[in-house]
């Protein structure tokens, strides 16, 4: 079973990134950090892997700026058996769609059965990257899934609903996306992080994926939004429950 | 100028976040129709009407996850239809078929809208990235659809006195295998009290709270009140609560006259889905927890204390 995990390197969500004020751009650090919401995706295709047996391998597909590759190194020590980095200068503020299309095309290159994937980033927020990758490979999609397994040679998950949740299954070549409550993630051993140095990582260009970037969204304003007014702030020394009576009172809501 | 708006059948009627897509729309002027997935009646589609869709697309779903088909058919009428805008609300559903539509169309997918307006460029599309605290504006540029996906309750759905919608019938396409994923089985996790997304009250608690066990305070709490119960991603990830508790970008977005916040530290993806309650109640013992920068009233101290506290003053009021 060959795997492909998509992972992305975003910069440090413990220092709030900022944007270009020229480009608009997020601006990119040279390290930056594997998103946590991708250590579920890099768990689960690993538990798949090891379900599967020797034969099965997993390897992470990423459009990003070379840089450090910290992030990346973060994802093979925890098990990962190489990568495949598409770093192109003309990607830069790249959107979604865009993305999709190299990074599928990146996927397909390398051949697959699964591809597993987050749910959404945590810096860009779209959301709809997996389904575009789904698309343009022409693969069903497993779509937020809580739990994942495979079963008699197919992929089947419970899948968030609004109501509830839903049992769906597929057979390969399929996409999944994984919340955060499937798995736990793993954390790296000294070995692995060891191993992780000498694990190969492919850098491709748009040109070796035959694809061009063509984006079509545009910025064209970046403002801050009024700050609410933080209130007061009261240290509990056992009365604090009496202030938070008071507030419910003042608003009529007891 | 021409609309569409999707809209996911959930028991048998539009999703609230269709009809939001409705009063946008309307605002925007032109034609509106829906394209309208799932299990519809005359009903269903009379209050589409009323909320000022003069045609709905109809496409029953199958036992399949529908998107890949419905972002064909999608696709295929668009090419004859012409739409300059098609709205997606913030759903699981509605985030696979915009996804698979954009590629179809060929047109980025513009996520996360709290506003659309028009301008002789064509259309905006402003969004809020760091939990809120940016707004960016930005154009999808080139000739084709606007695809966009718009945050729950940036718009109020409001019934406009329209008349009865032209109903048109969908066929599925066969999309091959991309359309084979089977829904084996569905499961209803029922939530207990007011509805989260409409209740006047709500009380949330966040990983802090130490235990599935523990968590039924923040119940009882929000009984005393007759407020929803709401909780934060991790608290949902770690399985205490159903996936419909959840407040947040991927979860649901609250107005409430009181947001209570019980051990929730505030982060950026919690805070979108609820900072614009009127009033704002946090408890945590992290004096430098980000929640604490939204709040109205901020009790520094331990949730274990200050709730069963709460609980026991509200108790006595009767």
């Amino acid at each position: 079973m060959r795997i492909a995990v998509c992972v992305k390197q975003i910069p440090d969500p413990a220092a709030p990134y900022e944007l270009d004020p020229e480009t608009h751009f997020v601006v990119r650090p040279e390290d930056q950090v594997l998103d946590d919401t991708d250590r579920y995706g890099v768990e689960v295709a690993l538990q798949l892997a090891e379900a599967a047996g020797d034969d099965a391998s997993v390897t992470l597909v990423s459009m990003s700026p070379s840089g450090s590759l910290q992030g990346i190194r973060q994802a093979l020590a925890m098990g990962a058996d190489k990568a495949v980095i598409v770093d192109d200068a003309s990607l830069r503020g790249a959107d979604a769609l865009t993305t999709s299309r190299v990074i599928a095309a990146a996927i397909g290159r390398e051949g697959y059965d699964v591809v597993v994937a987050g749910t959404e980033s945590t810096d860009g927020y779209t959301g709809v990257v997996p389904q575009q990758i789904a698309e343009v490979l022409g693969a069903p999609s497993l779509t937020f899934a809580r739990k994942v397994e495979a079963v008699d040679g197919k992929i089947r998950i419970e899948r968030q609903t609004q109501a509830g949740y839903d049992v769906v299954e597929a057979a390969p070549p399929v996409l999944l996306t994984v919340t955060s409550g499937a798995v736990e993630p793993r954390y790296p051993t000294f070995k692995g992080i060891m191993q992780a140095k000498q694990k190969p990582i492919d850098t491709l260009t748009c040109t070796d994926l035959g694809v061009t970037a063509d984006n079509q969204q545009v910025i064209t304003s970046v403002d801050p939004v009024p700050a609410r007014q933080a209130g007061e702030i009261v240290e509990d020394e056992g009365e604090g429950h009496l202030r938070i009576v008071a507030m419910l009172e003042e608003a009529k809501v007891i | 100028m021409k609309t569409w708006v999707f809209a996911e059948a959930r028991d048998g009627a539009a999703a609230a976040n269709a009809l939001e897509g409705l009063a946008k729309a309307r605002e925007l002027g032109g034609d509106i129709a829906v394209f309208y997935l799932g299990a519809g009646s005359n009903d269903a589609f009379a209050v589409l009407g009323d909320h000022g869709a003069t045609s709905v697309y109809h496409l029953p779903a199958g036992e399949s996850l529908p998107a890949p088909a419905a972002a064909a058919a999608m696709a295929e009428l668009a090419g004859s239809e012409a739409p300059d805008l098609i709205l997606f609300g913030m759903g699981n559903t509605e985030r696979d078929v915009a996804g698979r539509l954009s590629v179809r169309l060929g047109r980025p997918v513009l996520a996360n809208a709290v506003d659309i307006t028009a301008d002789e460029d064509g259309l905006v599309v402003t969004n809020e990235i760091l939990g809120g605290t940016t707004r960016v504006a930005s154009r999808s540029t080139g000739d084709g659809a606007a695809i966009v996906i718009t945050r729950p309750k940036a718009f109020t759905a409001e019934p406009a006195g329209g008349g009865v919608p032209e109903v048109v019938a969908v066929a599925s396409p066969d999309v091959g295998h991309a359309g084979e994923a089977g829904v084996l089985e569905r499961h209803e996790e029922v939530a207990e009290g007011p509805d989260l997304e409409a209740a006047d009250v709500v009380v949330s608690g966040g990983r802090g709270i130490g235990s599935g066990d523990e968590f039924e305070m923040i119940d009882r709490l929000a009984e005393l009140l007759g407020a929803a119960v709401g909780a934060t991603r991790a608290v949902v990830d770690a399985g205490w609560v159903p996936y419909s508790y959840q407040v947040g970008q991927t979860g649901k977005t609250v107005k409430p006259t009181i947001y209570l916040a019980c051990a929730i530290s505030g982060a950026m993806q919690h805070l979108v889905g609820m900072k614009d309650s009127s009033t704002i109640i946090a408890i945590n013992k992290d004096p430098d927890a980000p929640i604490f920068g939204v709040a109205d009233l901020g009790i520094v101290g331990d949730v274990h204390k200050v709730v069963p506290a709460l609980i026991e003053a509200l108790e006595a009021r009767g």
